[in-house]
């Protein structure tokens, strides 16, 4: 899993209103998921492609993006039949283990948010936003030009990129 | 032996009433008893470790360390074979006896085995299909014998689920179906049938309608079966796999109150005040029926494992009900459903289907007062679980009927209060 660089709980709020719809926090999310980090390389098929953790829903004027909530009574959990959905028990967020993980979509049936997805790249396997664990700061929020999804702490507050 | 929390059986409802207790007590003794020889196994996995799809050692889905950080006593390969009500204890297999404060049963489902001819004079080579020291028989037997063709009896999610299973070994199936469709409890005639022709494509023969008589043997084992349409199968493996009840065994004889399943309050407590049920033998709430029933899947007796624990160590958490849901990928075709599928009176409740079926693709969803109260995903499954959030806040879906079945389908097309809500809050909380 690599090492963990986010130790406190925090989530990101979406704010449909702001966003503008041009789909960067998607593209940044498969960047920073990628094994190379680098835009050309994961985007011209040098590499697998990682399957993004949003969900961009778009119709007409209103465009917003989604990924996991990390909810504090989460219902993938309690569906997960392998035990690969875990809780981090430092962070509070709720993460997925790849190698566990049997692609059984008792997750996908759970989610009420609808925001895990199947993923083929290799074996099947549940794949859902992990907050950038592995990075400082989540892709998605950093890259996101007209903050239409902002990252908060535990008691609400923004936070920001250092 | 005292201890302060005692389980019996330890599967979901046992390990989330261990996580449970433990958040609230974080010392008082956890002594769990099971008859099975193992520390931990996922049940539903079995028939993944049937196909090879995975080992042993992957089916855990807690390990070893999880019993030791929560400091739980495990008593394996031992059954509890009759609880002393008045006495708070209960009776190990080989006589000894534990004394506890608070006892959680979750002795989980047995499989229903139905009256056949002859069934009693075979000795070999007749298998249930619920736990995973049968699957190391019936891999060892299947391989012994050189079996190439299997009879499985009952075409419902276990009996499917074993034959998917057999199919990955490379075996031929043999299936045997008293209804007139397979998997009749979960879904409608279309998607039945839908699923019929992937599995027809396959190594596999489904017959309906129909239903084994009488078995014959040959030296102690099975040799061939015979069905009610007097068809004679040359059968030399059957699995029977009809369906599953609540295990009652060690309630049997207590003044614990059963109906079909142990009753359970909203608390997931007996009518013993210290002693709690959960998981597939118990009765409990059921969300969308109104009354009490049992559910026999994983997600409910986990969230019913947890709500005990939480009581038992004294945290009163109130269980909202559940509804039947599941998650089944067969012969390359996932499918996702919840609740009433196939109302036996459809004139009562609004429909809405869509299916493509070269894709074997199908979706429905069936409404009730504008409301959502079941659905089928099949060919596509994914965003499904939006579904089972409409259906637990009960949300008047008058305004967006249209967009169910649209491509689109997402939180888009839902009341942006409503979405806000979801979007904005703590993530979900029950
Ligand atoms: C092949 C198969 C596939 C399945 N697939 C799915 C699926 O895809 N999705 C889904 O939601 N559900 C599925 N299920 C159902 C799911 O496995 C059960 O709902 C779940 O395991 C119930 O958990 P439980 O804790 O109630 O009891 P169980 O898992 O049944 O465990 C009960 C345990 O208690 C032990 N025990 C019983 N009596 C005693 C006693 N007197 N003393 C000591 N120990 C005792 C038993 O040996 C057992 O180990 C499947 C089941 C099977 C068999
Ligand atoms: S996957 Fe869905 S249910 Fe699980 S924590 Fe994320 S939003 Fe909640
Ligand atoms: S798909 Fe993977 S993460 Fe989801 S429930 Fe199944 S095993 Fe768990």
């Amino acid at each position: 899993m690599g090492d963990k660089k986010i130790n406190k709980p925090r989530r990101i709020i979406i704010r449909e209103e702001y966003c503008m719809g041009c789909r960067l926090c998607e593209v940044w999310c498969i960047v920073a998921h990628s094994k190379s980090k680098d835009i050309i390389k994961a985007y011209k098929g040098q590499e697998p492609r990682p399957v993004s953790g949003i969900y961009f829903e778009e119709r007409g004027a209103i465009s917003f993006t989604l990924q996991c909530r990390h909810c504090e009574d989460a219902p993938c959990l309690e569906a997960c039949l392998t035990g690969a959905m875990y809780r981090d028990k430092k962070t509070g967020m709720v993460l997925h283990n790849k190698d566990k993980c049997v692609g059984c979509w008792m997750c996908i049936m759970a989610c009420p948010y609808g925001v895990i997805k199947p993923d083929f790249k290799e074996k099947k396997v549940a794949s859902k936003c992990d907050l950038c664990i592995e990075r400082e700061f989540p892709a998605c929020v950093e890259h996101c030009p007209n903050e239409a999804i902002i990252l908060v702490n535990k008691k609400g507050e923004r936070i920001d990129k250092e | 032996m005292k201890t302060k929390y005692l389980i019996i059986g330890n599967s979901v409802a046992g390990v989330y009433c261990i996580e449970a207790i433990r958040e609230v007590d974080k010392r008082g003794k956890i002594t769990v008893v099971s008859d099975e020889n193992i520390i931990n196994y996922s049940r539903p996995l079995i028939s993944y470790y049937l196909g090879g799809r995975v080992t042993k050692e992957e089916m855990a889905f807690r390990d070893e360390e999880f019993y030791r950080e929560n400091e739980v006593q495990l008593i394996l390969n031992r059954k509890a074979v009759r609880i002393l009500v008045e006495e708070n204890r209960i009776e190990l297999s080989g006589g000894e006896e534990i004394e506890f404060e608070k006892l959680l049963i979750s002795s989980g489902g047995e499989p229903i085995l139905p009256p056949i001819e002859g069934i009693e004079k075979v000795k070999e080579g007749v298998f249930t299909f619920t736990r995973l020291e049968e699957v190391d028989r019936l891999i060892d037997y299947i391989q012994a014998n050189k079996i190439e063709e299997v009879t499985v009896l009952g075409a419902g999610l276990i009996g499917l689920k074993c034959t998917e299973g057999l199919l990955e070994r490379g075996l031929r199936v043999n299936i045997i179906e008293l209804a007139d469709r397979i998997l009749a409890n979960t879904f409608d005639q279309e998607a039945s049938r839908i699923l019929e022709n992937a599995l027809g494509r396959k190594n596999c023969r489904v017959r309906k309608e129909d239903t084994i008589v009488r078995v014959e043997e040959k030296k102690g084992k099975i040799d061939k079966v015979i069905l009610r349409s007097g068809e004679t199968i040359p059968t030399r493996l059957l699995v029977i796999a009809v369906g599953v009840r609540p295990n009652l065994g060690v309630v049997k004889g207590t003044s614990i109150k059963c109906n079909r399943g142990v009753l359970v309050n909203d608390f997931m407590q007996t009518n013993i005040k210290n002693i709690y049920a959960a998981g597939d033998m118990t009765e409990a709430k059921d969300f969308l029926l109104q009354r009490k029933s049992v559910l026999a899947i994983w997600p409910t007796a986990a969230r019913q494992g947890k709500i005990a624990g939480y009581n038992m160590a004294g945290k009163k958490k109130k269980y909202n009900g559940l509804f039947i849901m599941n998650s089944v990928e067969l012969v390359g075709v996932p499918t996702i459903s919840f609740g009433i599928t196939n109302p036996p009176d459809p004139e009562n409740f609004e429909i809405l289907a869509r299916k493509n079926e070269g894709e074997n693709y199908y979706r429905k969803i069936v409404l009730k007062d504008n409301r959502i109260v079941g659905a089928i995903f099949m060919g596509k499954i994914e965003r499904a679980g939006i579904f089972s959030g409409l259906i637990r806040d009960r949300l008047d879906v008058s305004s967006f009927k249209d967009d169910l079945l649209s491509d689109d389908f997402g939180l888009l097309v839902l009341p942006a209060e409503y979405r806000k809500h979801m979007v904005r809050g703590e993530g979900f909380t029950e």
